[in-house]
C-alpha cells in the first residue's frame, strides 16, 4: 500500500518550534556562548575552547557539590517515597474524611519555597524557634548554623515536610483506581496485609510512583531556595548543593566562564538523568502491554 | 445513493486496522457490522464518522468527498456502549443540547426534544438527571440525543453491551422501529450473532479487519460466502467436519456416504470441509435420507425448552441445539442425525462451493 | 463442599429500615444443597448481588443467619468461609506468573511445597491452562484471566463453594460457549456446590441444575430450567425467562375456558373463582399461526432470527409473540392463532394458579 506523504504538519508544529526557541534555545545560547569565552568585561571576549569545562571537570568543588547534591536526594526521596505511601495507605477511602484528609496534605504543597525556608529558618534558630530553642532545652545539642549534622538534617526534615504530601497524593491516586473486587479476592485467598500491598496495591501503583519518583527527583536534584534561605549553603560548603554553588560562582564571584560550563553540564546531567528514567518507564509499559 | 467508502484503509505503524475496504450504504438503511472484539469494527466506524482519517482511500457522502472532512462539519450522531450523557444537564437539556449548537430556535428545539422524548419512551423523566435514571433509561437518553440531531449518518457502536439482557432484548425491538422513522442511515456494531438477526437490515461481517461479507441480513446467515463468515455468524459456533468427494460419492467418515445430488455432482473429487449449524442437529431420525453419526456427549446444558448439547466427534467439536428437554446420559456415545440438504460445503480453504440446499429454497 | 442455609435471612442497606420497601433482600429461607450448581438470575437491582455477598461473608446481614453445614458463619469474614469467587472483572496477580497466581491460596495457608506443587499441576489440567503455567499473569486475554480466577478457587480442596458474579460479561460470544461448557464439566467432574450471578437467562439456564429467580429483593421461584419454562410461578418469570417472553393476556376464568374479548379459549385445567388481576400465560413456542382454526391476530411484523422466526402480533389489543420455525411460509393468510391448552398457565395477582384437573 502507498503511503501518501504530506509535509503540511509541519506548519502546526511550526508555533511551538518558536516559542521553543524563544524560551530555551536562545537562553541557552547565550551559556553555551560564555561557556567556551573568556571576558574581563566591557563586551570583550576571547576564545576559551573547552578550557572551562576541563576545569570544572577537574573541580573539586564541583564534584564535591555534585555528590552533595546526590546524597540529598537519594536520602529525600529514600524518606518521602515509603512515607508517602504508607500516607496514602492509611488515608481513609471515602467519605467525609477522604476530602479532610486531601485538603489537609494539599496544604504544604500550596505554601511558596521561600515562605517554607522562612519558617523553618525560625523554628529551627536555637534563641526565638520552638524546635531549636526546645531541642537545645532539652541537652541535644542543635544549631544548625553550626553543626553539620543540624543542618542537614534542618534542611531534608524541610523537604520532607514539604513534598512527600505530593507523593502520598499520587500514591493515593492510584489506589483509589483498584476496584474492590481485588481485595475480596485476596480476603478469599487469605492473603496477608503485606501480600495484599506487594501483589495488589504496589503493581497497581508502579506507574503513578515513577512519576512521583521522577518529579521530586528532579525538583530536588534543582533545590535552591529552601537550603538558601535557611542555612544559605553553611555551615561551611557542607549544604551547598549544586544550583547554591552556581549562583556563589557566577554572581558572587563573577565567574561567568566556570558558571557557563557548570551549567551546562548541570543540564546534561539532569538530561541524562531524565531519559534514563523514561527508557525505564517506557520499557514497563511495553511490558505490561495493553493491559 | 448515499455512504460510499471507496477503497478505504487504516494502518497505524505495522498495523493493519482495516485493510482497503469498500462500501455503499444507502439512505434509510440499517447496516450492521457483525464481528468478534478487535476485528475493527470501532475502527470502521470511526472512519466513517470522519473521527479518523483513512490512511488511503475516499469516503463520499451523497457524492461529495467527505474524506479529510472533520467530523464537527459533518451530520453525524454516534452512540457508545458506555452511557454518555452531560450528569449535570436534565435529560431535556441533555437531548436538546445538540439543537442548541446548531442554533435552532427555542420553540423548535422544545417540539423537538418532546418528539424525541416520546419516541424513547422517556417524556416522564425528562426533568430528572442521567443518573437518577436505570442503565436503561440511560441509554435510551443518549440514543435519543442521537436522533434529536436529525443526522444523516446514525453510528451505534454496541449501544446494547452494558445492558441487562432483557432490557437489551426490549431496545433491540424498538431500535428498528425508531429507524424505520428516521430515514437515517444506521451502522450497527455488534458481537452478537442473533443481534444482527434480530436487527435485519443488512450486516457486513468482519474478521481481522477485513469485510468477509456484506448484504441482506437473513442472506449473509443462509448463504456466507465462506467459513469464516458463517463462524462469525453463527452463535452457537457452526460445526465443521472434513469430508472428501469420490465419484458420485460424498464421505462423510464414520462409513457415512451420501449420493452427491444436485449441484454437488458437478463438484470435483477432492477433499472438502462441511459445514453445518448447531439446530440442524438431530437427536432422532427426522427424514429418510438423514445421515447418523456416533458422537462422545460431553455436556448438556439446558434453556428449558431447548437443549444444547456439546459432542466431540473425532477430534472435532460440535454442538447440537436441539428441541425440548433431553436427560441424556453424558460421557457416552450418542447418535446424532443430520439431513444433507443442512450441510454447506467448503473448500479446504475456506471459500464456500456448494451452498446447503435448504438456503437455496428459502 | 458444604450445603448453606439462609435462615430468616433479609438485608437492608439503611440503618432503621421500616417497611418492607427498605429491605434491599425480603426475608428468605433457602437451603442450597451440597453439589448442586445453582444460579441466581433477575435484572440488576434485584438484590442477588447482595445475597451473594451476604453468603461470600462480604457483608452481614441485617437479619437472620447463614450456616454452612449447620455451622453459623452470619459473623465469620470471608477468609473463614472457605468459598471462592470469581467476580466480572477478571482479577489476577498481574506480577505473579499463572503457577503462582494458582499457589497463592495454598501457600497462604501454609500448605507444604509438594503439596502446593501436584495440586497447581491438577488445577491447571483441570482448567486447561498446563502451557501456560509459566507466563506472566498480566498480558493474558480476559478468558484465561477468567479461568486463572477459577482456578485459584478450585485450588483449594476443602472449598465450600465456588461463587461466580457475572463472570462472563467481558467475555466474547464465541468464548462464552468455551468457559460455560468448561464449568459445567469441572462441575460435573468435581461436584462442587456453585452458585452463579447473572441477568442472562441463556447463562443461567444452561449453567444452573436449579435457578432462582429474583425480582425486587424477593425470590419469586426456584426451579429447574425445564420449570420455570413450563410452569412460571410468577408473571415475571414468565417475562423474564424465555426470549421472547410469556405472552400476557388479561382473560376472565369460568372452569375451564377463559374469556378474551368475548372469545373462548380452552384450558386443560379448571379453575375455581379467581380474585385480582386475573390473566393467562402462554410462550410464544406454544402458539401457533393457521389460516383457519382458532382466534382472529393479526400480523404486525416477522423477525427471521435464523433458527426461528418471531412474529409480532396483535390479539385482541394486546401485542403477542409467536414463534414459527425457520422454513415456515407466513403469508396473509395466516390471521388466527390456536395456543396448546395444556401450556396455558393463569395468574391472579401475578401467581399462578393451579387448578384441578379438568
Amino acid at each position: 500500500m502507498e503511503k501518501t506523504v504530506n509535509q503540511k504538519a509541519w506548519l502546526l508544529v511550526l508555533p511551538v518550534l518558536v516559542l521553543v526557541a524563544f524560551s530555551a534555545v536562545i537562553p541557552l545560547m547565550t551559556v553555551v556562548n560564555y561557556s567556551v569565552q573568556d571576558t574581563f568585561g566591557n563586551n570583550k571576549f576571547f576564545w576559551a575552547g573547552l578550557e572551562w569545562f576541563d576545569e570544572m571537570l577537574h573541580s573539586e568543588r564541583m564534584w564535591n557539590a555534585l555528590g552533595r547534591q546526590l546524597l540529598f536526594s537519594a536520602i529525600i526521596l529514600a524518606i518521602e517515597v515509603p512515607l508517602g505511601i504508607l500516607v496514602a495507605l492509611s488515608m481513609p477511602k471515602r467519605g467525609f474524611w477522604a476530602s479532610v484528609c486531601l485538603v489537609l496534605m494539599a496544604l504544604p504543597l500550596l505554601i511558596p519555597w521561600n515562605v517554607v525556608g522562612t519558617i523553618w529558618q525560625i523554628f529551627g534558630r536555637v534563641d526565638i524557634g520552638l524546635l531549636g530553642y526546645t531541642l537545645e532545652n532539652l541537652g541535644i545539642p542543635y544549631n544548625y548554623t553550626q553543626h553539620l549534622f543540624a543542618a542537614w538534617a534542618t534542611v531534608i526534615v524541610m523537604d520532607v515536610w514539604h513534598w512527600t504530601s505530593l507523593v502520598a497524593l499520587l500514591a493515593y491516586a492510584g489506589l483509589q483506581s483498584i476496584p474492590d473486587a481485588y481485595y475480596q479476592a485476596a480476603k478469599i485467598d487469605q492473603a496477608s496485609r503485606w501480600s495484599v500491598f506487594r501483589y495488589i496495591e504496589l503493581p497497581k501503583m508502579q506507574g503513578v510512583l515513577m512519576i512521583a519518583i521522577l518529579l521530586r527527583f528532579m525538583d530536588s536534584f534543582m533545590i535552591y531556595t529552601e537550603p538558601f534561605v535557611v542555612t544559605g549553603g553553611g555551615p561551611g560548603n557542607s549544604t551547598t548543593f549544586l544550583s547554591i554553588d552556581l549562583v556563589k560562582m557566577a554572581l558572587g564571584q563573577f565567574d561567568l566562564g566556570p558558571a557557563a560550563a557548570f551549567s551546562i553540564m548541570y543540564f546534561l546531567v539532569i538530561l541524562l538523568i531524565c531519559w534514563v528514567f523514561y527508557t525505564v518507564m517506557t520499557n514497563l509499559e511495553k511490558r505490561d502491554g495493553v493491559s | 445513493m448515499a455512504l460510499v467508502l471507496d477503497g478505504i484503509s487504516k494502518v497505524t505503524g505495522a498495523q493493519t486496522h482495516i485493510h482497503p475496504t469498500s462500501l455503499e450504504l444507502h439512505k434509510g438503511t440499517m447496516n450492521v457490522l457483525l464481528g468478534p472484539t478487535l476485528s475493527g469494527k470501532t475502527s470502521l466506524m470511526r472512519l466513517m464518522a470522519g473521527l479518523d482519517k483513512p490512511s488511503s482511500g475516499r469516503l463520499l457522502w451523497h457524492g461529495e468527498d467527505v474524506t479529510g472532512m472533520r467530523v464537527q462539519d459533518r451530520k453525524v450522531a454516534m452512540v457508545y456502549q458506555q452511557f454518555i450523557n452531560y450528569p449535570s444537564m436534565t435529560v431535556y437539556e441533555n437531548i436538546a443540547s445538540p439543537l442548541r449548537l446548531m442554533g435552532m430556535s427555542a420553540a423548535e428545539i422544545d417540539s423537538s426534544v418532546k418528539a424525541t422524548a416520546d419516541l424513547m419512551k422517556l417524556t416522564p423523566m425528562l426533568s430528572r438527571k442521567p443518573l437518577e435514571l436505570s442503565g436503561g433509561q440511560q441509554q435510551r437518553c443518549a440514543l435519543a440525543r442521537a436522533l434529536v440531531k436529525n443526522a444523516g449518518l446514525v453510528l451505534l457502536d454496541e449501544p446494547l453491551a452494558n445492558l441487562d439482557y432483557k432490557l437489551r432484548e426490549e431496545l433491540r425491538v424498538e431500535i428498528p422501529k425508531i429507524f424505520e422513522e428516521s430515514g437515517a442511515i444506521f451502522v450497527y456494531a455488534t458481537t452478537e450473532p442473533e443481534e444482527a438477526l434480530l436487527l435485519g437490515g443488512n450486516t457486513a461481517t468482519l474478521w481481522e479487519g477485513r469485510i468477509t461479507q456484506f448484504g441482506p441480513t437473513p442472506e449473509v446467515y443462509r448463504k456466507p460466502i465462506d467459513a469464516t463468515t458463517a463462524r462469525v455468524f453463527s452463535d452457537p459456533p457452526m460445526n465443521f467436519l472434513s469430508i472428501s468427494k469420490t465419484g458420485n460419492k460424498l464421505l462423510f467418515g464414520d462409513g457415512q456416504s451420501v449420493a452427491a445430488a444436485g449441484k454437488l455432482r458437478e463438484l470435483a473429487d477432492g477433499r472438502y470441509v462441511a459445514g453445518f449449524r448447531p439446530n440442524h442437529v438431530e437427536v432422532v431420525r427426522h427424514t429418510a435420507d438423514a445421515m447418523k453419526f456416533t458422537a462422545l456427549l460431553n455436556v448438556t446444558e439446558i434453556t428449558g425448552s431447548e437443549t444444547f448439547i456439546h459432542l466431540a466427534h473425532h477430534g472435532e467439536k460440535w454442538v447440537g441445539l436441539i428441541h425440548g428437554v433431553h436427560d441424556l446420559e453424558l460421557g457416552q456415545p450418542i447418535d446424532v442425525y443430520l439431513d444433507p440438504s443442512h450441510v454447506y460445503i467448503f473448500a479446504e480453504d475456506g471459500k464456500l462451493v456448494v451452498p446447503a440446499a435448504y438456503a437455496m429454497a428459502a | 463442599m458444604a450445603k448453606i442455609t439462609l435462615d430468616n435471612l433479609a438485608h437492608s442497606y439503611l440503618p432503621n429500615p421500616k417497611g418492607e420497601e427498605d429491605f434491599a433482600l425480603k426475608e428468605l429461607n433457602h437451603e442450597w444443597t451440597d453439589g448442586e450448581a445453582y444460579a441466581l438470575l433477575g435484572s440488576s437491582g434485584c438484590g442477588k448481588t447482595t445475597l451473594l455477598n451476604i453468603i461470600s461473608g462480604l457483608l452481614k446481614p441485617s437479619q437472620g443467619r447463614v450456616l454452612f453445614d449447620d455451622r453459623d458463619v452470619t459473623s465469620a469474614p470471608t477468609a473463614e468461609r472457605n468459598i471462592a469467587q470469581v467476580f466480572q472483572f477478571p482479577v489476577v496477580y498481574d506480577t505473579m506468573s499463572v503457577r503462582q497466581n494458582l499457589a497463592f491460596p495454598l501457600k497462604n495457608r501454609g500448605a507444604d511445597a509438594a503439596y502446593v506443587a501436584e495440586r497447581v499441576q491438577t488445577v491447571a489440567r483441570m482448567i486447561d491452562m498446563e502451557a501456560e503455567l509459566d507466563r506472566k499473569a498480566r498480558g493474558l486475554t480476559a478468558d484465561a484471566k477468567q479461568k486463572i480466577s477459577l482456578g485459584r478457587g478450585m485450588v483449594r480442596e476443602d472449598v465450600n463453594a465456588l461463587l461466580f458474579d457475572e463472570p462472563l460479561t467481558v467475555i466474547d460470544p464465541h468464548m462464552k460457549w468455551e468457559l460455560r461448557t468448561q464449568l459445567k464439566s469441572l462441575h460435573r467432574q468435581f461436584g462442587h456446590t456453585m452458585i452463579y450471578v447473572t441477568h442472562d437467562q441463556t447463562e443461567a439456564l444452561t449453567f444452573a441444575d436449579k435457578v432462582v429467580v429474583m425480582f425486587d429483593g424477593r425470590v419469586v421461584q426456584i426451579g429447574t430450567p425445564e420449570e420455570l419454562f413450563e410452569t412460571p410461578e410468577h408473571t415475571f418469570v414468565g417475562y423474564f425467562i424465555g426470549s421472547p417472553g410469556m405472552n400476557i393476556i388479561p382473560a376472565r376464568i369460568e372452569g375451564n375456558r377463559a374469556h378474551v374479548n368475548g372469545s373462548l379459549i380452552q384450558l386443560a385445567r379448571a379453575y375455581g373463582k379467581l380474585d385480582g388481576e386475573v390473566v393467562i400465560g402462554v410462550r410464544p413456542e406454544y402458539a401457533k399461526l393457521s389460516d383457519k382454526d382458532g382466534l382472529p391476530v393479526r400480523i404486525r411484523r416477522v423477525e427471521d432470527v435464523g433458527r426461528h422466526k418471531i412474529v409480532r402480533a396483535e390479539f385482541f389489543g394486546n401485542d403477542i409473540n409467536i414463534i414459527a420455525k425457520e422454513g415456515e411460509a407466513i403469508g396473509s393468510e395466516m390471521t388466527r392463532v390456536t395456543f396448546d391448552p395444556a401450556r396455558v398457565n393463569v395468574y391472579a395477582n401475578d401467581w399462578r394458579v393451579t387448578g384441578e384437573a379438568a
